[in-house]
């Protein structure tokens, strides 16, 4: 009876839960607010390299995530890709992750609308698409790029590619962006792009695994820079100086952290109260 | 012999592998190349058996009326339907067997491959991303509790890192004067993660790594034979 007791209970109170979080996400998209965000070192890191990068260099983004992490990580895609053609950069677009291709397609269109047809495909980007094989295959581009990729996503021959012409090797790229969500990704980049061929490598990753990236941020430069999760993406495009999705999602994010803070609280001063209750009992009965 | 000759290649693989890399020259330079190109194709082929495994055990439930085995035909059809969009008409750029189904995509707005993906599979897939949410918000209420001494650092700490990672970490902390400016909340959440936080990341790495060379040594050499199957 005791038993049924508390697993109603304790559904009331997990559907509360979820009742409250709802509405944590809900209201601030519903009725919108600004909340200032400011930027932080290891984000000023990875826009100080694009920053720094001359104008006309190739350089490679790498789509190794899938629609699950794109709330965090495509704001990442389209402010990168925005930065980078403010710079003139011409961009080489794949993926490690089979999804990754069509992540890099859409984050390509999205920040073609505000570039309109100064930006062409083949001239100034390019996606080469999914491959398997991880590291490996970086390693391989270490040697020939070409053999990885004989082909673009529109199938049009390697050597066919305006932007391809003169890059034979990963060492003719002047930076990797890896926006990843796991493995394999941006570690795979760290250590053979940057640790075997010596490429400044930047990289995105959600806020969870972020912290097991920031070992490689140090005075070697494994890691040009780090975004972790929608802040940092908050933080590029605040470095832009626009207001894109990442910045809008801050919102709700910053009210469900509250949410789960006070859930916290509340959690703690129930356990509290039963401990206290418990005390009062066991007082009672020893007499 | 039918255990031999794997392990025979494993060791010559292994050795050439890690002997190129310290000499990438004639001829360890071309069998690392050669090696590394049959690893992409085998990649590839990897791909392939995943898709036969997910159909043959997604047949044998429905077969065999496995619990929920309703499931397991949306699984099916959801695969089929992708498949053959993709194969038919492509995707994005890629033509397909019919070329880039100009008409359909007219109507759709995008090839059919892509329609689904952006509008199905996308959705779906960060929903279920999202989940985690209502489960990390049930987990702050029931298990985030001060008992023991290690229990309440970790409490303080996440605290202060989750309210120092929100936009309201500057405006609640933007009182403290510049003299105490390290006692401000994204401040103090960025020394915590710069600071302790990558000291145990290193030290999981350095074991990790250390870890990775073992089990590889193990199999070179032959003493960890488990994934040629039936051994330990």
């Amino acid at each position: 009876m005791s038993e049924d007791i508390n697993l109603t209970k304790t559904l009331r109170e997990r559907r509360i839960i979820f009742l409250l979080l709802v509405l944590a996400v809900a209201i601030p998209i519903i009725f919108p607010f600004s909340l200032k965000t400011h930027s932080t070192p290891l984000t000023e890191k990875a826009f100080n390299l694009i920053e720094s990068t001359p104008a006309g260099s190739p350089v490679i983004i790498s789509f190794d995530y899938d629609p699950s992490t794109v709330t965090e990580l495509q704001p990442m895609a389209i402010a990168i890709i925005e930065h980078a053609w403010r710079k003139n950069h011409r961009i080489i677009a794949m993926a490690m992750w089979p999804q990754g291709s069509q992540m890099a397609d859409m984050a390509f269109s999205e920040v073609q609308k505000k570039f309109g047809e100064e930006k062409v495909y083949g001239v100034d980007y390019v996606n080469l698409g999914y491959k398997p094989g991880g590291m490996v295959i970086i390693q391989t581009m270490g040697r020939n790029l070409k053999t990885v990729f004989p082909k673009d996503t529109a199938m049009n021959d390697y050597d066919s590619i305006p932007l391809l012409k003169n890059i034979k090797t990963i060492k003719d790229i002047k930076y990797v962006v890896s926006l990843s969500a796991g493995d394999p990704g941006l570690r795979d980049w760290i250590m053979t792009a940057n640790g075997k061929f010596g490429i400044p490598v930047a990289g995105g990753t959600t806020a969870v695994s972020a912290p097991g990236f920031l070992p490689y941020v140090n005075d070697q430069n494994q890691l040009s820079g780090l975004l972790g999760g929608l802040k940092a993406a908050a933080e590029y495009e605040l470095l832009l100086g626009y207001e894109g999705t990442a910045s809008r999602g801050m919102n709700p994010q910053s009210i469900a952290h509250l949410l789960i803070l006070a859930l916290i609280v509340a959690g703690n001063i129930r356990v509290w109260r039963n401990r206290r209750k418990e005390k009062m009992a066991k007082e009672v009965n020893n007499g | 012999m039918k255990s031999k000759i794997p392990q025979l290649l494993a060791f010559l693989s292994g050795l050439v592998i890690l002997v190129a890399a310290f000499i990438p020259h004639t001829p360890f330079g071309m069998f690392e190349e050669t090696l590394t190109n049959w690893f992409m194709i085998i990649s590839s082929f990897a791909i392939l058996l995943g898709q036969s495994s997910l159909i043959q055990s997604n047949v044998a439930k429905i077969t065999q009326k496995a619990p929920n085995w309703k499931y397991h035909i949306a699984t099916l059809v959801s695969f089929g339907v992708m498949l053959i969009f993709g194969l038919l008409w492509g995707m994005e750029n890629t033509p397909g067997i019919l070329g880039q189904g100009e008409k359909l995509a007219e109507s759709l707005g995008s090839k059919p491959f892509d329609y689904l993906f952006e509008y199905a599979f996308m959705p779906l897939s960060s929903t279920m991303f999202s989940l985690l949410a209502f489960y990390i918000a049930s987990a702050a209420y029931r298990a985030f509790i001060m008992r023991t001494f290690e229990s309440n650092l970790l409490l303080i700490t996440a605290v202060i890192v989750m309210l120092g990672r929100t936009s309201f970490a500057t405006i609640l902390t933007s009182w403290i004067p510049d003299s105490l400016h390290f006692l401000r909340l994204p401040e103090l959440t960025d020394f915590i993660m710069q600071y302790p936080n990558t000291a145990a990341q290193r030290a999981i790495l350095i074991s990790a790594a250390l870890g990775v060379v073992g089990a590889s040594l193990r199999i070179i050499l032959g003493i960890e034979r488990s994934y040629l199957g039936g051994e330990k």
